[in-house]
């Protein structure tokens, strides 16, 4: 009888969720070993709870009445399989929600529990899918009702592919221009045989001034080559 | 305390113009006098703003509903450390927020900056007085801006605070963000000076070396705190959703990037003048861009403020404060000649432009993807919208260029790279990047970007490894330090290079953490208390979730509904883990209760180095413990967070005073406290 003393005592304490934890881990573990008669008397002392009170406390039958469902927010619909086939919720990432957030129809139905928006467009969705539509043609429906700003990116077709075009152009553009410029400018360098400061005369006799040099000039120029490979 | 509030911010407003007016007049005019003053004037208005805040913070803690800021963002019953953080959390607040950090900082660079730029400070003092001066306005004249305002009743609770803020992350990233925005506002002041005072030579970079650097680590924080806010708050099992607020953050962010190597280049070799200067500038622009972003309601984003026309004075500043800078910036344009030629196109400065190439590249996408359906609206008359999946097929591959450009750079010797050298250099990064590829397609990973995400990745890795092993080896060797002693005093001693290279794993590690969100696996279950679901991770391991039952019970100002689940992995249990819905109350008179917003989740999460299992109760069926789940399998998300601190890491150690590269701006700082005569006075 020890569990239904814990039971009981833990439902006073905890409420009766507590009672039920307790309960179902009996009850879902397989190795338990509990007697017919106690499982009776149990699910007896249950029966008669349920009997004594219309809405039953949570833990008591197989899902009881929150105390307070209104600060559980929305009630929500059961998830079925047809919630998570890929097809769908392929479709539903593509689709912009239209409740005013930034989120596609599945992002916003799975997070904003509070949306009324994303959870009627789901079903648009499956009653499309219900019609025998490939995802295109949903889409394309979508888009013939909430026009363009349905789809989460635009179509790439018309001024849209400036859209997905002109950032990569202008960078390749850009790097194009900056390789040949540098390119042409490093080759004369090289052709002239060292790089002379902006401003300043190349060195009389070129790459060969370095022999003029002093010991002293050689030692600071090395210690300047080091510091800038730092 | 409101009238002394509405005080300060008067009173600021005059010391502002004051400054701001006699800062530029005074250096202009040469007036040693003005320019003391000024610099008292700088002290004075944080002093000022301070005492506005105060106010303000005391209006919120006495709970001041009279006070219409007050009352709509606060409630008796809220906690006190968001009471505290109330203060940015409404576009009043966070007006005066940027106000009073800015004269922090500007007072701080006043009273920090070495005497040697003293010929720059009053104009810095003038353009950082304006600023502020512009954000007072807003505050006193925008009609919308005031957080002094009074109602005409006193309720007898606040609204409170949205529950989405009611988080410790939403207490710290605003701050973050806005220091990283306002911090810029220093560069910008000193870049102008420079301009202003023909002193472009390299002297206005070193004064601003720690300031960018700051800048750039309290954007990197601020972002890194927004992404885990929005994962662990908002509950749709990501942490970036290229909202456009989002996107406005992260463009300073990549600006201030490209300067931050750049400006090596300016010290090291004097090139890249003008392109360090137009940097700068567009970094502000870019900072009061996204502050315009959200409060002009312009675009669409879940971060937005109330709209209002406080937008129209961020548009007209932004345009204002644009003009001026580029037209000083033309007016200087010959100044700005670099000293030196690239030498070759085999260099690390050749590689350190294509860096900026792309980062600015990215940043233009970024601006561009933000702005298309403004865009598009107005050449094609239709509204359409821009999500991520836009901005992944157009971003992903610059930002895998510029993850290889990472590990190029430091391989390449500064001015010009033999091919032997080349050669010695890539072998052992290249290796290792196709080792990692050649080890994950054999493991089964057949997504593309992600495959060459991690390749690249490998290469980087093995880019820093190789310049960490030689480093530690030379001072070994030279020094017969103990490896670990060599380790310490090698990034010790460079600290801007090593906490560079540090930083760049930190990227690393982020772009390997983003290609994992390519394998999340989630779906949707209803469960009576008992009832089981499984869903296999991407690693293969096999979780079952089995609902236990849905409890109720008031905590602080909210009732929460917990719905717990009994997790096991590969039939190995791993503990209970919660998901809550909150539903919060104000509590107007002692026993009476109003249920104020609507009810908030608290995503439940367990989080290891492979994967978190990211647990969402949606709600419950018709009132019962019958629960609606989402649940998702995140692979590799803790990374993201771990790579934001190696990265801030490396950042702190670079910007760290001390090392060896702190004595060698001295050399270089020619024009601004000696003028050096030759090379013997260096000397």
């Amino acid at each position: 009888m020890s569990l239904g003393r814990r039971a009981f005592l833990a439902g006073l304490v905890l409420g009766g969720s507590a009672t039920e934890r307790l309960l179902g881990a009996r009850q879902r573990d397989p190795g338990a070993k509990e007697s017919p008669r106690a499982t009776e008397r149990l699910l007896g002392a249950r029966r008669s709870a349920a009997a004594a009170q219309q809405a039953p406390l949570p833990g008591q039958g197989e899902a009881g009445t929150l105390r307070d469902p209104v600060s559980a927010g929305r009630s929500q619909p059961r998830a079925t399989h047809r919630d998570n086939d890929p097809f769908v919720t392929g479709v539903e990432k593509r689709l912009h929600c239209t409740c005013g957030c930034t989120l596609d129809i599945y992002t916003c139905r799975t997070t904003d529990f509070t949306c009324t928006y994303s959870p009627a467009l789901h079903r648009e969705v499956l009653a499309l899918e219900d019609e025998g539509k490939s995802a295109d043609e949903i889409v394309a429906a979508f888009v013939d009702k909430y026009g363009e700003k349905i789809l989460m990116a635009p179509k790439p077709e018309g001024f849209n592919i400036a859209g997905y075009v002109v950032p990569g152009l202008v960078v390749l553009l850009v790097g194009a221009v900056m390789f040949a410029v540098l390119r042409r400018r490093t080759r004369m360098l090289e052709v002239a045989g060292e790089a002379p400061p902006v401003g300043m005369p190349p060195l009389p006799g070129g790459a060969g001034a370095a022999t003029t040099a002093t010991t002293a000039e050689l030692e600071r120029l090395e210690r300047e080559l080091k510091e800038l490979d730092q | 305390m409101t009238l002394l509030g509405q005080f300060a911010l008067w009173t600021a407003l005059l010391i502002g113009l004051w400054a701001a007016v006699v800062g530029f007049s005074g250096r202009w005019h040469g007036r040693p006098e003005l320019a003391a003053s000024v610099t008292r004037a700088v002290y004075t208005l944080f002093a000022v703003l301070v005492v506005a805040a105060l106010s303000l913070w005391r209006g919120l803690i006495s709970h001041d509903f009279n006070i219409e800021y007050v009352s709509s963002y606060t409630s008796r019953n809220l906690p006190g450390y968001y009471i505290v953080s109330a203060f940015w959390a409404g576009q009043k607040g966070s007006l005066l927020f940027w106000a009073i950090v800015l004269s922090m900082f500007a007072a701080l660079a006043q009273w920090l900056t070495p005497a040697r730029y003293r010929t720059l400070m009053p104009y810095v003092a003038a353009v950082t007085s304006a600023v502020t001066v512009f954000f007072l306005s807003v505050m006193l004249f925008s009609g919308h801006g005031n957080p002094f305002e009074r109602l005409p009743f006193t309720p007898a609770d606040g609204n409170g605070l949205n529950p989405q803020l009611q988080n410790i992350g939403m207490v710290i990233h605003p701050p973050m963000l806005y220091l990283g925005y306002i911090s810029i506002t220093i560069p910008f002041a000193f870049a102008i000076a420079a301009l202003l005072s023909r002193r472009v030579d390299t002297g206005w970079i070193q004064a601003i070396r720690r300031w960018t650097i700051m800048s750039w680590l309290f954007l990197s924080i601020g972002i890194t705190l927004g992404m885990w806010w929005a994962y662990v708050e908002l509950g749709w099992g990501g942490y970036w959703a290229w909202d456009p607020v989002e996107n406005a953050s992260l463009l300073p962010w990549l600006t201030m990037s490209a300067f931050l190597h750049s400006v090596m280049i300016q010290e090291k070799r004097g090139m890249l003048k003008r392109w360090n200067m137009s940097l700068i500038i567009g970094s502000f622009l870019l900072s009061i861009f996204g502050t315009f972003i959200t409060r002009s309601g312009v675009i669409a984003s879940v971060h937005s403020f109330t709209q209002s026309n406080v937008g129209y004075f961020f548009l007209g500043f932004l345009l204002t404060a644009a003009i001026l800078s580029f037209t000083l910036l033309y007016t200087r344009w010959d100044r700005l000649e670099a000293d030196v030629r690239l030498e070759s196109m085999m260099s690390r400065e050749a590689a350190f432009l294509f860096n900026n190439l792309l980062f600015v590249g990215i940043a233009f996408s970024v601006l561009w993807g933000t702005l298309f359906p403004i865009l598009s609206e107005a050449v094609r008359g239709t509204k359409i919208a821009v999500g991520p999946p836009f901005f992944n097929k157009v971003n992903v591959p610059l930002g895998l260029l510029l993850l290889a450009l990472t590990g190029i750079g430091p391989l390449i010797a500064w001015r010009k790279a033999s091919t032997a050298n080349l050669k010695r250099q890539f072998v052992a990064p290249v290796v290792t990047g196709l080792l990692v590829l050649a080890a994950l397609a054999a493991s089964g990973m057949r997504n593309p970007w992600a495959l060459v995400a991690l390749g690249l990745g490998g290469f980087v890795v093995g880019t820093l490894a190789q310049e960490f092993i030689r480093g530690t080896r030379a001072r070994h060797r030279m020094y017969e330090e103990s490896l670990p002693l060599a380790f310490a005093r090698l990034v010790a001693r460079n600290r801007r290079r090593y906490g560079g290279y540090i930083v760049h794993a930190g990227m690393v590690i982020y772009f390997a953490a983003f290609a994992g969100y390519a394998f999340k696996t989630e779906m949707e279950a209803t469960l009576k208390p008992g009832d089981s679901v499984t869903l296999r991770s991407p690693y293969g391991h096999t979780y079952q979730f089995t609902h236990l039952g849905v409890s109720q019970y008031e905590q602080l100002n909210r009732v929460v509904t917990q719905a717990s689940v009994q997790v096991t992995k590969d039939g190995k249990a791993m503990g209970v883990v919660n998901s809550e819905k909150r539903q919060h109350f104000s509590e107007p008179a002692p026993g009476v209760r109003q249920k104020s917003f609507e009810p908030s989740t608290e995503v439940g999460i367990r989080s290891n180095l492979q994967e978190d299992l990211y647990i969402v109760f949606a709600g419950s069926v018709e009132g019962t413990e019958e629960a609606v789940y989402r649940f998702t399998i995140n692979p590799l998300v803790l990374w993201v967070w771990i790579g934001g601190v190696v990265l801030i890491t490396g950042g702190l150690i670079t910007m760290w005073p001390g090392g060896v590269m702190a004595g060698v701006p001295r050399q270089k700082q020619a024009g601004y406290e000696v003028q050096l005569a030759g090379a013997g006075a260096e000397r």
